[in-house]
């Protein structure tokens, strides 16, 4: 176990810490989902799992690409590709604010020396079609986490509230370290055998994606992809609920996510690369949240949305 | 008389939500326990990031006692009757009694309303207002479904009688019961506390390191920003707006000031504040010698060991990190700037505006030519206004307005300096997006009028020509305030030219792209001038000039004439307001009534030939002498736009007016009388409507 009185000493430490004391809170500890997303919340485990009357009680890391924030590993803190730590819990806790405030106390934020304040923030997800009310929470000024108690997703009223959490992991741990260039932050423990800072790990990752994001992604493959998807989407749910290979009602709520998870995302790449006009824009947005809304639609006939033959 | 004191404590509530909320709060309760039958001496709220808190005091305990008396049925009405009345009264036969009336006997009852005790009222009142509070946006938390703004954890409710002994109000919402007891600061004085009374209240408070009072809060951080900005030689930039916002954002505040590193103190003032204030909500602090901004101020929400070192040192980092970006946009800018902008104004052309609309560039290009066409009537030199109109959006790609939108226009003039452009240019970029609203100022430059015009005026001709108009609360850009924005200007500049040409060519410049005709443009014109006309109204009704009257002169020729029509009805709206006005009004509208029911029934028109000598009365020829003497005056002065004069003329007629339909009866028998009487309201009503269209003024 981690002594989480001393100050943390590398960025994966951070993530350490915050994965066991959620863990200790109760929470299913989960890995990243296995797709590109542009934020924790397109986790299936939030925004599927955050409908319908089921408790819920997830954390994890989740690795997202925001292909317009690319600098070419250049700029202090801004990354096409970070890490952001989610916590979703349903129903929202009462003492949802005293848990998260543990965590920052477990990553070494002293509570008696620090500022720590909620500022409004309310959230809104266009593509998903959802909203939340909270804060941003900032820390002497700056904001480290995102607090929002979903109200909508997909569409659907959440009945039960979700509460969710959303770390910027690279900002947080930056602050935490006291490093002023995410690349020269310490990835592993500065004392081990092989150091390594984020840079080592990330720079040419960085690089080269900012390369690709910005001129060389074949645009007309990935409009194609888009259209793909989306059909996809569309024709997993419009099969018949009632599998005739094993006769069982399998509604395919996920499947067809998956598709929507790639829609948007390639959305996004179509977006760095400049090809998509504002009024297109919209437009795109809102194919995507239409497909949200159908796999929203789809999960509550499922049994993890509540759906009970 | 009892006290009360009520706390609703939740998680942090919005800072720009909490006054009103605190207000209506007040209201709310204050109403209820009034309409309930209760009294009290004086209410005071108060708000801070987690509770809104009212205190009562010297409340009734109980509402009185009250007696209704009802008259009911004849005794010897029918049964159903008697017991209906029985039903509605609440009461038993036992309970009537019988009076006797000229008709007959009648039943009374006599209906008694016991008083109820303070606190069951208190509890039905304010459970009410927790269940309907008029939040601008509430959620739900949890399993349950109430709304709050953020979720409700608790609800302090207690009544202190005379002897300072407190009792809670029974009351449970959803879960929630009423208590005595509260929460000081969260971070400084976690734990729970009971109360007694409202100074128990505040004084615990303090102590646990909440100042309940916002306005206090607000004094404190502006007492202590000056004093060490003083101590240091610098002054606090005054922001009314941001230090209520701040003193919503804690419960303690603890100022601390920082300094501004080296490195960002050549960035414009307006950008560090703006940077300082929209991302960390810190104040400025300038050196009044060299209205430099030096070091910022921001507010914590507690004390620390340290005395704030650690937060002072975080927020720094965080600022330093703003800055930088800052600083990168502003020296990348400055690079485009000195090359002239090009690169922006090449970047217009690739930014769609409208998809209808065609892109930025587009829309400078038409910008130019109208201010250039605009320049000559508001006085300024028209190769400058071209000049100023191609500069005025050459901002809008550069990566300062890209990161800080509220400094468009403002950026636009630095960036004119740096590029070596006439001061007029850089100044009609700064201000041509105004007015902005009713309050904004109105730019005075001949150069920026003619540029603010043409930006206004395209974009309304523009959305006309494509047949995109606000609709409802739906207005994406802001056409309302374009067209307000034009009246505004026009007023102020005196700008004597008629709407109508500039209207037409507007909308014509679309009519080949999006496939109309010209009579399809001279509609649409039309339609956005009666857009402007209902602007018009909203902006003379704020004076306190009725709508009627407005319309009455919009319906006059010219009414594309702004400056004209003003006139026009502020000195018919004045006219109206005198009781020569006021019973003018009625003789005219009675001469039209007359004859218009004549017109329709004979079928002809009685517009002219009346003549005095078919005049009968005295009265008649006294009318038809102060017509023929006021038609030409009146002419004359509508001539001359001398409108005063106009409606003085007018009330020179009302006397002979009110005497010739107190002794004449139009409709007599001998029909030449009759056709020269009806003859003769013709000229009234020609006469009135030579004025404005007097028919469209109500009552």
């Amino acid at each position: 176990m981690t002594d989480t009185t001393a100050k943390p000493r590398s960025f994966q430490e951070i993530i350490l810490r915050l994965q066991s004391y959620w863990a200790a809170q109760g929470c299913a500890i989960m890995q990243p989902y296995d797709m590109e997303v542009g934020a924790g919340t397109f986790h299936p485990a939030t925004t599927l799992r955050s409908l319908g009357p089921r408790p819920w009680s997830a954390a994890y890391v989740q690795p997202s690409r925001r292909p317009t924030d690319g600098r070419y590993g250049e700029n202090p803190n801004r990354l096409q590709h970070y890490y952001q730590y989610q916590v979703l819990i349903k129903p929202s806790p009462p003492e949802l604010q005293a848990l998260y405030l543990g965590s920052l106390e477990a990553i070494g934020i002293d509570m008696n020396l620090h500022d720590i304040r909620f500022v409004e923030d309310d959230w809104e997800s266009p593509t998903l079609g959802a909203w939340g009310l909270g804060w941003e929470v900032w820390c002497d000024g700056m904001e480290v986490s995102q607090f929002t108690y979903f109200q909508q997703v997909g569409g659907h009223d959440c009945t039960p509230v979700s509460g969710e959490l959303t770390y910027g992991l690279e900002r947080l741990a930056m602050y935490v370290l006291g490093a002023g260039h995410v690349m020269d932050m310490p990835y592993n423990d500065p004392a081990a055998p092989i150091p390594l800072t984020y840079g080592d790990v990330f720079r040419q990752t960085e690089q080269e994606f900012s390369r690709w994001n910005f001129d060389i992604a074949n645009t007309d493959v990935l409009l194609r992809h888009f259209e793909e998807a989306e059909a996809e989407c569309r024709a997993i749910l419009d099969a018949p609920e009632t599998d005739p290979k094993t006769q069982r009602r399998i509604v395919m709520a996920h499947p067809a996510y998956d598709q929507c998870i790639k829609a948007s995302h390639i959305f996004n790449l179509l977006d760095a690369r400049g090809v998509i006009s504002v009024t297109e824009r919209q437009s795109y947005i809102g194919r995507v949240r239409a497909l949200a809304k159908q796999c929203a639609d789809a999960f509550v006939q499922t049994s993890a949305g509540g759906w009970a033959a | 008389m009892p006290d009360l004191l009520i706390e609703l404590f939740s998680e942090e509530i919005p800072a720009r939500m909490q006054t009103r909320a605190a207000a209506d709060l007040k209201a709310r309760m204050t109403d209820g326990l009034v309409e309930a039958g209760l009294t009290y001496a004086g209410a005071a709220a108060f708000s801070t990031p987690r509770r809104l808190t009212l205190a009562i005091d010297g409340l009734t305990a109980a509402s009185p006692t009250t007696r209704e008396e009802r008259k009911g049925p004849r005794t010897d009405a029918p049964e159903k009757a008697i017991e209906g009345f029985l039903r509605g009264a609440g009461v038993t036969r036992d309970d009537l009694e019988v009076r006797d009336e000229k008709k007959g006997q009648v039943y009374y009852a006599t209906i008694t309303k016991p008083g109820r005790d303070a606190d069951v009222i208190i509890a039905e009142v304010l459970e009410g207002i927790i269940r309907n509070f008029p939040w601008p946006k509430s959620m739900r938390w949890g399993t349950g479904s109430l709304r709050w703004v953020r979720p409700l954890h608790s609800i302090l409710c207690i009544l202190t009688d005379d002897a300072g002994e407190a009792s809670v109000v029974g009351l449970d919402v959803d879960g929630i019961k009423a208590g005595n007891t509260t929460e000081g600061h969260r971070f400084m004085a976690p734990g729970r506390f009971a109360v007694t009374g409202f100074d128990d209240y505040a004084a615990k408070l303090k102590k646990r390191h909440v100042v309940l009072d916002a306005a206090e809060r607000a004094d404190a951080i502006w007492q202590d920003a000056t004093n060490q900005a003083f101590a240091a030689g610098l002054e606090v930039a005054e922001d009314a707006g941001l230090l209520a916002e701040v003193a919503g954002l804690v419960e303690w505040p603890v100022v601390l000031m920082g300094r501004i590193d080296e490195t960002f103190l050549g960035l414009p003032p307006e950008v560090l504040q703006t940077s300082m204030k929209e991302h960390q909500k810190f104040f400025s602090v300038r050196n009044p010698k060299t209205g430099r901004i030096e070091r910022f101020i921001t507010v914590a929400n507690r004390e620390t060991a340290d005395n704030g070192a650690t937060i002072l040192a975080g927020n720094q980092k965080v600022l330093f990190a703003r800055l930088s970006d800052a600083k990168f946009f502003w020296e990348n800018d400055l690079r485009v700037a000195q090359a002239g902008g090009q690169a922006w104004q090449d970047a217009l052309a690739n930014v769609t505006f409208h998809n209808k609309l065609g892109t930025q560039a587009d829309r400078v290009n038409r910008i130019a030519a109208l201010a250039r066409e605009i320049a000559p009537v508001v006085g300024a030199d028209p190769d400058l206004a071209e000049q100023a109109a191609r500069w005025a959006k050459s901002d809008l790609p550069s990566e300062m307005v890209y990161e800080f939108p509220e400094l468009q226009g403002l950026m636009g003039r630095y960036y004119a300096d740096v590029a070596g452009l006439p001061p007029e240019v850089g100044a009609a970029a700064q201000d041509h997006y105004a007015p902005l609203g009713p309050s904004d100022a109105v730019p005075t430059a001949p150069v920026s009028i003619a540029v603010a015009l043409a930006d206004k005026l395209d974009i309304l001709t523009g959305f006309w020509a494509i047949d995109e108009k606000p609709t409802g609360s739906k207005d994406p850009f802001a056409l309302r305030r374009a067209a307000l924005g034009v009246i505004r200007l026009v007023l102020d500049s005196n700008l004597r030219r008629k709407l109508d040409g500039i209207l037409i060519k507007g909308i014509g410049h679309w009519q080949a792209h999006q496939g109309f005709n010209a009579i399809e443009t001279r509609l649409r014109a039309a339609s956005l001038l009666s857009f402007f006309h209902d602007r018009f109204k909203v902006f003379l009704r704020d004076q306190g000039i009725r709508h009627d009257v407005i319309d009455a002169c919009i319906a006059m020729p010219g009414s594309d004439d702004l400056a004209l029509l003003v006139k026009r009805a502020t000195a018919l709206s004045d006219f109206l307001k005198t009781e020569d006005g006021e019973n003018l009004l009625q003789g005219f509208k009675r001469a039209n009534n007359i004859l218009t029911q004549a017109e329709q029934n004979d079928g002809v028109e009685y517009s002219f030939g009346a003549d005095a000598k078919f005049a009968e009365t005295q009265e008649e020829r006294a009318l038809f002498a102060a017509l023929t003497e006021a038609e030409p005056q009146i002419a004359a002065a509508v001539k001359s736009e001398d409108f005063a004069a106009v409606m003085f003329a007018l009330a020179g007629l009302r006397a002979p007016i009110d005497a010739f339909f107190d002794a004449v009866q139009v409709n007599s028998d001998n029909q030449v009388v009759r056709r020269n009487r009806l003859n003769m309201l013709g000229q009234i009503r020609k006469i009135g409507l030579a004025a404005a269209d007097l028919t469209r003024i109500e009552g």
